[in-house]
């Protein structure tokens, strides 16, 4: 059997994005009040060429309700699955993502510590809470790095990891002691832990799409570097890569990318694990064609989680951390097994 | 024409001298060969050569301090092949040798490689992977890898190839063509080799100099003939190696 990789195209882009429209549409239509996908596309349409919406429309619901939350969650999907491409090729490892290696937990405390000391900047109430998650994110993939290359020099898989573990305990009690002197604040701080996405607005859609495109944009314009590390990092430094360099620009793109979706929806595990993996069954490896796949992917699993994190036990809505952490480890597993069977 | 020259290179694990004071010089047309024990230093030499180990001393790149050549720059004057390969994702064959040319065509002014698919084309039909292009690394094996990463050095069209031990997981057959190909490559001017092999018969079959090394230091330099004698190796392997592989030829008679 051929596999999916070899008949990828550029056709597959376009599937890719009308599929990504497809949920974006479905997932504003769909909730505690339905509405018609007729509707949704004159609402978004006029709004958009700055026309009259017609009466009888629920405007509101779409654009102030549904369309700020829908754009930030794919904007995040986005972000975090690029990342954990980026992470899994520049480390060689397939286990690398910001969940496990505790960046996102990182990132986490420094929201959680931004809180529950009041630093705020003025003017942009986002803004304390998102330079903080940045700032913990940077310093954690720094920490977990440093750690892991004074224990192997190689910077192997199961040190990484190992380390990556550690830290996000050591993160989670951290975060344990804060609520405990800061109960006042325990709401909040719960939804920095389990990630979730009501109650965001168009703004935080803002500083996410311009993080995306600026890191993101760093980063697919390091395709060619990751491809090199992905193979090995004795082998990118053999053929030219300047690898200190490269790999310091690719961690702090991720790192900021990871801030901002931590601070805007918490901490999301599994989309940058698992949503890479899917899309480099359909891409191959060659990051040049995986990173835009990987965001694609990301952002479609995240809208499909989001819907299903607000509807499937409504009124309630479960925290949407825990819809991704269900799937995607059953996913990992899955896939996990696959590929190592087949070798 | 002096191409390469390492001056009083040491590189230290802790307290203990992996690579103990020692200079070397490489010529043009010269196939420099690193001989000596398992644990002699000669895999961490090649590594300060290509600047992924920390060393004290100089190397000296036609005549310039090595550290501050850009990455790129050093690429496309210097290709080396490690001694171990591996790869964990899928790629394939043409994918891992188009890579060669990354000095080529990286910055953000990157000039158009013009040259670069040719030399791509050359380097599989060199190695015998033409048929393999688009194989995925994965599937192959020890020898076919150790190839796939001999094409990419050959696509990086350098002038100095450093090989450690280009013959691992090579069958007699590819053998005798690696080192036959890379004879013949070595003959274009402005060209030198240096290569670890353990294969003595083929360190004096096709080296032109060579550097004995025993415990980080070197035991002795020079032409080939001068160096592999049977003192010299007697006295760094502990065992009388003429007699050994005399003995072991004597079999097949």
């Amino acid at each position: 059997m051929k596999k999916l990789s070899e008949h990828f195209s550029w056709g597959t882009y376009v599937l890719l994005a009308a599929a990504l429209i497809a949920c974006l549409l479905l997932c504003i239509c769909v909730g505690s009040v339905a509405i018609p996908l007729k509707d949704t596309v004159v609402a978004l349409w006029n709004s958009l060429r700055g026309l009259e919406i017609p009466a009888g429309i629920s405007k509101n619901i779409i654009l102030n309700v549904r369309l700020p939350r829908v754009l930030n969650v794919a904007l995040v999907g986005a972000a975090l699955s690029l990342c954990g491409a980026a992470m899994q090729g520049l480390l060689r490892n397939p286990l690398a993502d910001g969940s496990t290696l505790g960046v996102s937990s990182g990132a986490s405390l420094g929201a959680v510590l931004a809180l529950a000391l009041g630093v705020s900047i003025p003017g942009f109430s986002l803004g304390g809470t998102m330079l903080m998650a940045m700032l913990f994110a940077f310093l954690s993939l720094a920490a977990i790095l440093g750690l892991a290359y004074a224990l192997d020099r190689s910077l192997s898989t199961n040190s990484i990891i190992l380390i990556g573990v550690i830290f996000s305990m050591f993160v989670s009690s951290a975060i344990n002691l804060i609520i405990s002197f800061a109960q006042e604040h325990i709401k909040s701080i719960t939804f920095w832990t389990m990630g979730s996405l009501s109650g965001t607005n168009l703004s935080c859609a803002g500083v996410l799409a311009l993080a995306l495109l600026l890191c993101g944009g760093v980063i697919l314009r390091y395709a060619r570097e990751l491809n090199a590390f992905a193979i090995g990092e004795d082998n990118a430094r053999n053929i030219g890569v300047n690898v200190r360099r490269v790999k310091l620009i690719i961690l702090i793109a991720v790192s900021v990318l990871i801030g901002v979706s931590v601070s805007v929806s918490g901490a999301i595990g599994f989309v940058g694990l698992v949503m890479p993996h899917m899309a480099r069954m359909i891409t191959g490896p060659n990051h040049k064609r995986l990173l835009p796949a990987s965001m694609f992917a990301g952002a479609i699993f995240l809208l499909l989680a989001d819907l299903t994190a607000r509807t499937i036990l409504a009124p309630v809505e479960i925290p949407i951390g825990v819809v991704t952490s269900l799937v995607g480890a059953t996913a990992f597993i899955a896939v996990f097994y696959r590929t190592r069977k087949a070798g | 024409m002096q191409m390469l020259k390492g001056n009083h290179i040491t590189v230290r694990y802790g307290d203990n001298a992996v690579v103990d004071d020692l200079s070397f010089e490489l010529q043009e047309g010269q196939w420099l060969m690193l001989v000596g024990p398992n644990g002699a230093g000669k895999s961490t030499l090649i590594g300060a050569i290509s600047q992924g180990v920390p060393y004290t001393g100089d190397i000296l790149l036609e005549g310039a301090d090595i550290r501050r050549c850009k990455a790129a720059q050093r690429a496309r004057k210097i290709g080396v092949l490690s001694q171990k390969n591996s790869v964990g994702y899928g790629y394939t064959v043409e994918e891992v040798v188009r890579l060669g040319r990354y000095a080529y065509t990286s910055g953000f002014l990157s000039t158009r490689d013009d040259d670069g698919k040719a030399q791509v084309e050359r380097a599989l039909e060199l190695t015998g992977l033409t048929d393999f292009r688009h194989a995925s690394v994965l599937t192959l094996s020890g020898g076919e890898l150790q190839r796939t990463f001999l094409a990419q050095v050959f696509a990086q069209d350098p002038q100095i190839l450093i090989l450690d031990e280009p013959a691992n997981h090579l069958d007699l057959v590819y053998q005798k063509h690696i080192f036959s190909l890379i004879g013949q490559w070595l003959k274009t001017p402005g060209r030198a080799v240096i290569s670890v092999v353990h294969d003595l018969s083929l360190a004096r079959r096709y080296g032109t100099h060579a550097v004995l090394m025993n415990h980080g230091k070197c035991a002795a330099q020079g032409e080939v003939d001068a160096v592999l004698t049977p003192e010299n190796l007697r006295s760094v392997y502990s065992m009388d190696v003429y007699a050994w592989m005399k003995d072991m030829l004597a079999q097949w008679q």
